[in-house]
């Protein structure tokens, strides 16, 4: 066996360690460890993608002596590897981005926790992301609730610890959810990898057994996955959380968390049930109306917000919902689609929260949509990273953003019944969009007299005097273009692994 | 005949003092127990004022409740979606289960090679007894791993929250009865002031009743692969009966033994073994190399290879846990 095969099992202990060792390192070394690590997983998980694209297939690494039903394994594919990789990408360059917000915001002692929890948080993405047995994902799900609990509370105000404790009353309530669904399931097929369950879930649909047994456990995990990854009518706890929660934090919630447990409801209906079952189940329908009213009713919110940070955390409901709506539409086409824009909003999202940063920073700490005037001028590189992001958001072509509607456009044409809701929700809630990030750009864009500038104590920010966030910035620019512009290679790597993961 | 008994040393013997204690002329834990009772809880008019203020803040400014409609809005229906809400989540349930397989039947999905195999070949396959410990620390190994990195965070998280930091260079000791600081707000935060200390009854039933309680901790531990128990019981317990300690003794005596950095070393020590345990083991079975580590004779102590091993990290890293939050919760630091 070769031994880039070993990768992916390495990336989750190296991670796993990772974090009760950041516990005992002191700040500092914490934080480079942290970013080593990150690092590291990345490289060895783009050493698995080119791994994996060279033999065209999947394969099963077994975690132990005992081979699949009796012990746990892991599976990777193209899909799998590719998203680990992302992952890794993203949260190395939120990292960078937030270090200074993060070193001056948190409690001196507490900084090694938050890497604690940044190690862990990851190696929980990671195992989700790779897992093939339905109770191991559970349990990473359970590190990954309670790591972003964490992360959202590690600054300390008021309002962080209400939006921790609505945050983690609501995750857990997807968390029990979802156990419930896979307790149900496994009272049925006696199983619990993924593999197994999906026969044993096909010989159940076609004796017409059980019928009722499957149908709750499907509705349980996918509104408990929904109620996790803040789907419309349960994102009652995300715009606090991502709203003032530190930087870096809530470029990870939005970018990362969230999509991973979107990324695990893509593995329960591919490859725990089955595409054609969870088609024919009305499941589907009821997450594709709900994506459809987070489009509009995410994005109006977004509107009514004054504050910048929580109106970026509004406008990733709208986002939210627009991967919900692919999977509602129940074809592969919709499905490439989402995972499409898990991929160009990950990007795009944190790019927003960065240089939203940045522009805060420049207008005395306020996150008061009036007190951003002339921001752009402040600090240049934080105006144009944010218009750029505000572009891609909208659906502007050479941006990821534009891709991702269109993937969407094309997959809803030709469908029944769902093609007109699809298109007018796509055009109603691209206008919208484009009013509340054009009324920022435009904002930060409108100059100040120098006099109030100087009454307003604003300050001015040159790319060259934080250089970690000017990086982190730049490459998040870019890394929305090259999406944008090489789209084709992306879009057919998904659907290569769509098609081994079943 | 009776032998005559001087009056003095009749006043000695038990039976003139239950004799006493029965017709209520004397309290024996008089001058014995300190019996000073907690301070009631101290706020000053100012604290008072100042709370006040910030829960007005925070309804006007932060929440806006009489200009947001839809907060007000909400308030009304909030009981309505509530009771509908769960109503339904129990009917939707109900129904799944009524629809599930009988339960304890022998036909059942769940009784399939599986099972059927850790019942079976168990005890050959990783020499535990316990075929539960077989299960989930050797069979599903991984999940465990996972399970006990969840208590680590937790207790992290828990840190986050409740840890009360003292500045540098401003550490005090706290001694029986001293008062080091006159800062009120310091005192409040910092109940060791008020806990009640050199408590006879606690500490004499404490001294009595922490050694075995610990002992048989350990012992649940260490045959965890053997009978009933393993690292999460035994761990359990051994928290257990250090939290008896401190509640007898008080921190000055734990805090001797174990801090917070004690917790965070033992953890990770405790971890990490886990990890390289495990990864050797994922390592040669993924590989497929044959591992050196012998299984032993089932039934013996040093017996069924690395779950030995795995048991007293488990019970370290969960006892640990147990102790950790009970002192964040009641003190908020040590």
């Amino acid at each position: 066996m070769e031994f880039v095969r070993n990768f992916p099992f390495i990336s989750i202990i190296l991670s796993l360690f990772s974090g009760p060792l950041s516990s005992i390192l002191d700040r500092k070394k914490a934080k480079w460890w942290n970013m080593i690590v990150i690092g590291l997983i990345g490289a060895m998980s783009l050493a698995v993608l080119m791994y994996v694209l060279g033999t065209g297939e999947a394969y099963v690494y077994t975690m132990g002596h005992f081979t699949a039903p009796w012990g746990n394994e892991i599976r990777v594919g193209v899909l799998e590897a590719f998203m680990a990789f992302f992952f890794c990408v993203v949260m190395f360059l939120c990292m960078l981005g937030g270090i200074r917000e993060r070193e001056a915001e948190i409690e001196e002692s507490k900084q090694n926790l938050y890497y604690v929890m940044i190690n862990l948080l990851l190696s929980s993405l990671i195992a989700l992301i790779y897992t093939n047995d339905l109770f191991t994902a559970y349990v990473f799900v359970e590190i990954n609730t309670i790591s972003a609990c964490g992360l959202i509370m590690i600054k300390q105000n008021g309002r962080t610890i209400v939006a921790a404790t609505r945050y983690m009353i609501m995750s857990l309530l997807g968390s029990g959810m979802l156990l419930l669904g896979i307790c149900f399931l496994y009272g049925i097929t006696g199983q619990l990898l993924m593999s197994n369950i999906q026969e044993q879930v096909h010989r159940i649909a076609s004796e017409g057994s059980y019928h009722i047994p499957l149908l709750v456990s499907m509705g349980l995990m996918s509104i408990g996955l929904a109620i996790k990854s803040a789907l419309y009518p349960f994102h009652g706890w995300l715009p606090d959380a991502y709203g003032y929660s530190t930087v870096s934090s809530a470029a990870i919630l939005s970018s990362l968390v969230s999509k991973g447990y979107i990324f695990l409801l893509v593995k329960i209906f591919y490859r725990v049930i089955g595409f054609d079952i969870v088609m024919d189940s009305k499941v589907i329908n009821v997450l594709f109306v709900f994506g459809i009213a987070g489009m509009i009713m995410g994005s109006i919110d977004a509107i009514r917000e004054n504050n910048i940070r929580r109106m970026i955390a509004f406008s990733s409901i709208a986002q939210i919902g627009y991967i919900y709506m692919g999977f509602g539409l129940g074809t592969t086409e919709g499905v490439v689609a989402s995972i499409y824009h898990i991929v160009s909003h990950a990007a795009t999202k944190s790019l927003l929260f960065v240089s939203a940063a940045g522009i805060t920073d420049v207008s005395g700490d306020s996150t008061d949509f009036f007190d951003l005037t002339g921001a752009g001028y402040r600090n240049k590189l934080a105006g144009v990273a944010f218009t750029a992001g505000s572009l891609s958001m909208i659906g502007f072509p050479i941006f990821s953003g534009f891709i991702s509607k269109l993937l969407f456009a094309q997959a809803a044409v030709g469908h029944t019944f769902k093609m007109l809701p699809t298109l007018i929700a796509l055009a109603i809630s691209t206008i919208l969009n484009t009013i509340y990030f054009m009324k920022t750009v435009i904002r930060i864009y409108t100059p100040m007299r120098k006099s109030r500038d100087r009454e307003k104590k604003n300050t001015v920010v040159r790319m060259t005097d934080q250089p970690l966030k000017s990086a982190a910035l730049i490459c998040f620019i870019l890394m929305n273009v090259i999406l944008g512009l090489r789209s084709e290679t992306i879009v057919l790597m998904i659907q290569n692994g769509l098609k081994m993961f079943g | 005949m009776s032998k005559k008994v001087p009056r003095e040393s009749y006043e000695k013997t038990i039976s003139f003092r239950l004799k006493q204690w029965l017709a209520g002329t004397k309290d024996p834990f008089l001058d014995q127990v300190e019996m000073k009772p907690q301070k009631a809880f101290c706020e000053t008019e100012e604290e008072k004022n100042r709370w006040q203020a910030e829960k007005q803040k925070a309804v006007t400014k932060i929440f806006d409740k009489q200009k947001n409609a839809e907060l007000h809005f909400f308030r009304k229906i909030y009981r309505l979606v509530c009771v509908i809400f769960c109503v339904s989540l129990v009917l939707v349930l109900l129904t799944g289960v009524s629809y599930l397989p009988p339960y304890g039947h022998a036909g059942n999905p769940v009784n399939n090679e599986v099972s059927q195999r850790y019942i079976e070949n168990g005890l050959q396959e990783t020499g535990a007894v316990n075929i539960v410990t077989g299960m989930i620390l050797d069979y599903r190994a991984f999940d465990t791993l996972g399970e006990s990195h969840v208590l680590f965070i937790a207790t992290c998280t828990v840190l986050i929250l409740l840890r009360f930091d003292e500045e540098k260079g401003k550490k005090k000791k706290w001694k029986d009865g001293e008062i080091a600081s006159s800062n009120m707000e310091e005192l409040c935060a910092n109940d060791r002031y008020y806990e009640p200390k050199n408590d006879l009854i606690l500490q004499t039933v404490a001294k009595i009743l922490v050694p075995p309680i610990v002992i048989f901790g350990i012992y649940v531990i260490l045959c965890g692969h053997l009978g009933p128990g393993g690292g999460f019981s035994g761990g359990a317990i051994i928290g257990a009966g250090l939290i008896l300690y401190l509640n007898a003794f008080g921190f000055a005596k734990t805090e001797r033994f174990f801090t917070a950095r004690t917790y965070k070393i033992t953890s990770f020590t405790a971890l990490a073994c886990y990890a390289l345990c495990k990864s050797y083991s994922f390592y040669t079975g993924a590989n497929h190399i044959e591992s050196v580590i012998p299984l032993g004779t089932p039934g013996a102590i040093l017996s069924s290879g690395l779950i030995f091993v795995l048991n007293i990290c488990v019970g370290v890293v969960v006892a640990g846990t147990m102790y950790t939050f009970y002192v964040m919760f009641r003190k908020g630091g040590y």
